[in-house]
């Protein structure tokens, strides 16, 4: 019962952040602020019926819903779109929305078509460390998903005003100055917890299994996109990497991001593969 | 229709000496309003100067009123009315509601689209509120020109965009830079385009200026006009570590800022942002410096085709603003119109026969035992009830004084009755 509950209000999520995209397409030709509120507002009441959604079947389950591939995927776009909704409300940066409406779209398209296999209970995936380590590995992901869509639209600006030929994109996005702000903070957040994620991660390894670290293939390309942050951020500070160069550095570190999400667990396999069948 | 007459002189019929001279602040406005509303010809009166206009908008009550203010302008400004008379348009009626209709929404400015003129237009009416020289006539045509303003810049785009060189070049640095009053300036060259130039840039509210000329002398000169600080020509390169947009417009023959130098720079300053806006030619920036990562290098002819691509979208919304306009004017005569005398006595009767008409019927339709003859009977009084109640305001409003404005009490009439529903629909 509460399953079913459970996905009835997923795919009404699906729905709004399906709405709030064909708004957000909308807005990028007419440019009526209007719209781009409406869409706002639209995932945002998506978020909050996914979050329902998502505590319905955690309450169902006895724990944290991500115990399978299609969990997971929902998982990961309910903390995007927490993200994004924080991002907005601190930033207003209007055109982020498209590209958080169109993660969140294909996201819970493939949660809601892959088959929904139950795993059977599993006592690993419980204790406090465990639910740290997950929450704050969303979360950072989340932010680093959306400091990839701030840099794809500096890229988009920053191609216009370099090639003195300022286009489509010109008035519809705000500054570069702006767009580097916005994705350098989501940059930081999403460093920090992140980092505090795979400390809680090296805690949870070690109290289940005895060793902080285990050369599984997750952990390995974890730390590797974490070096990727690590290094983009020393050289903003030390080298001056801003601008073009740091907006491409988010797309690389996202793309690391998603195949260790995915990519990882679907072809390398590994320990944390339980989570993505 | 009202004698309603707007003179002026603007930027396409006066040069800017011409326009200095006959230009207002406030201050002289409110004293040429105050000496002006004596003038028994003149009902209302409102004057609005901006640095591209002078114009007087007036209701006349008799001919000759021209030639008063021609003479009044040449006297308070202290210049012959052979030097401006030839500038001057005087238009009346319908063209002066269409013209300043136009002015308001923009549609006659130097920069079509830009957002000033209305805030300036307010301000006038303001002005002549104060000195009570703006009455029904203008009170109504300056808030239909501030709706008709509205109208233009919310549904079409014709504010939209940049269409000239220094507001283009400053839309740019605002879509490179967040937060232009941090930035600072840099001017290279002590000509008149670099002034120009540095004067839009303050006016957007640019952080710190400095200004670096091969005659220092000049360079301290500019420098002070705008509390920037002067630099030498040498030290033009060293400033790049520290400067932001830099505006150039030397009449050197050679590149003054080469990429070596700037690529030097972009690695002292930790390659933040810079920004070349060069309107010099032949140009002072070597064009390969826009090839580095974080600079951009804006020469004239690339401003020039941002202008253009703005232009041609703006000329577009523009037979969209003008429609707005002459609906606009349409609707403001046809209220003009309704004020006369005649009109207003046909409508408040047609108003009264109407209700007596409805409730008679109303209530004979329930005495049926009534006979034809009684019902006439009834129908007649009540219609003589009513003429009687409207006979004195009739009267009233028939009797036109001398020196009484009409208009005025035509407009409380027609509120007082509520005669004006279809216009204000």
């Amino acid at each position: 019962m509460g399953v079913q509950t459970g996905n009835t209000l997923l795919q009404i999520a699906f729905l709004l952040y399906v709405s709030s995209l064909a708004g957000y397409l909308v807005f990028l030709v007419r440019q009526k602020d209007r719209i781009q509120k409406i869409s706002f507002y639209l995932i945002a009441m998506g978020v909050g019926i996914h979050l329902a959604g998502m505590l319905t079947l955690g309450v169902t389950i006895k724990g944290l819903p991500v115990q399978n591939l299609v969990q997971s995927l929902s998982m990961a776009a309910l903390a995007l779109g927490a993200m994004f909704l924080y991002v907005q409300y601190k930033f207003n940066l209007k055109m982020l929305g498209l590209f958080a409406a169109l993660i969140l779209s294909i996201t819970m398209l493939s949660a809601l078509v892959l088959p929904d296999t139950q795993a059977p209970p599993n006592d690993a995936f419980k204790g406090v460390w465990f639910y740290c380590h997950i929450l704050l590995i969303f979360a950072g992901d989340a932010a680093l998903g959306l400091a990839c869509g701030a840099g794809i639209l500096y890229l988009l600006q920053e191609k216009g005003i370099k090639a003195r030929n300022p286009g489509f994109f010109f008035k519809r996005l705000p500054s570069l100055d702006f767009l580097d702000d916005v994705s350098h903070a989501c940059i930081t957040t999403g460093f920090f917890l992140l980092t505090l994620g795979l400390v809680t991660g090296f805690v949870y390894a070690k109290v289940l299994w005895g060793h902080f670290w285990s050369w599984d293939f997750k952990e390995v390309f974890s730390l590797g996109a974490w070096f990727v942050y690590a290094v983009l951020l020393h050289l903003r500070l030390y080298a001056g990497w801003r601008g073009r160069k740091s907006a491409i550095m988010t797309i690389v570190g996202f793309a690391i991001i998603v195949f260790t999400f995915l990519g990882v667990n679907l072809f390398l396999g590994g320990h944390h593969q339980e989570f993505t069948k | 229709m009202p004698n309603i007459i707007l003179i002026g002189i603007n930027h396409k019929t006066a040069p800017v000496a011409l326009r200095e001279k006959l230009s207002f602040s406030i201050e002289e406005t409110l004293a040429a309003l105050e000496t002006l509303k004596q003038h028994p010809g003149i009902k209302e009166i409102l004057i609005f100067s901006t640095c591209n206009r002078t114009e007087i908008l007036y209701v006349a009550s008799r001919s000759g009123t021209v030639d008063t203010l021609i003479t009044f302008l040449s006297g308070s400004k202290q210049i012959s009315p052979s030097e401006f008379v030839p500038a001057l348009y005087i238009l009346r009626k319908e063209e002066a509601i269409h013209h300043l209709f136009r002015v308001a929404a923009s549609l006659d400015s130097m920069m079509v689209g830009e957002p000033q003129i209305l805030g300036q237009i307010k301000l006038a009416y303001r002005t002549a509120v104060k000195a009570g020289t703006s009455k029904v006539l203008l009170n109504r045509m300056m808030h239909k020109s501030f709706s008709v303003a509205k109208k233009v810049r919310k549904e079409t785009g014709i504010g939209d965009n940049a269409v000239s060189i220094s507001y283009a070049a400053i839309e740019l640095a605002n879509k490179i830079f967040s937060d232009l009053s941090t930035k600072t300036v840099m001017l290279l060259g002590a000509g008149e385009m670099a002034e120009l130039a540095v004067e839009h840039l303050i006016s957007h509210n640019v952080g710190q200026i400095r200004v670096s000329n091969r005659t220092f002398e000049n360079a301290v000169a500019l420098a002070e006009r705008f509390n920037g600080r002067a630099l030498g020509f040498e030290e033009r390169v060293d400033a790049l570590t520290e400067v932001d947009i830099i505006i150039s417009s030397t009449g050197a023959t050679d590149y003054v800022i080469t990429a070596d130098q700037v690529k030097k720079a972009m690695k002292k300053r930790k390659y933040r942002t810079l920004f070349f806006i060069d309107i010099a030619v032949p140009r002072d920036i070597d064009p390969k410096i826009n090839q580095l990562s974080n600079v951009y290098v804006y020469d004239i002819d690339d401003l020039k085709t941002v202008v253009a691509s703005n232009i041609q979208q703006r000329e577009q919304e523009t037979v969209k603003a003008e429609r707005f306009v002459s609906e606009a004017v349409i609707k403001f005569r046809q209220w003009l119109d309704s004020l006369a005398i005649v009109p207003t006595i046909k409508a408040l009767n047609e108003k009264m026969t109407g209700i007596v008409e409805m409730e008679c019927d109303k209530t004979l339709s329930h005495l049926s035992h009534l006979a034809e003859p009684d019902k006439d009977a009834i129908r007649r009084m009540t219609q003589a009830i009513a003429t009687r109640a409207i006979h004195d305001p009739i009267m009233f409003l028939k009797h036109t004084g001398g020196h009484r404005d009409d208009s005025l009490y035509l407009n409380v009439a027609r509120q007082l009755f509520n005669l004006d529903m279809l216009e204000n629909q």
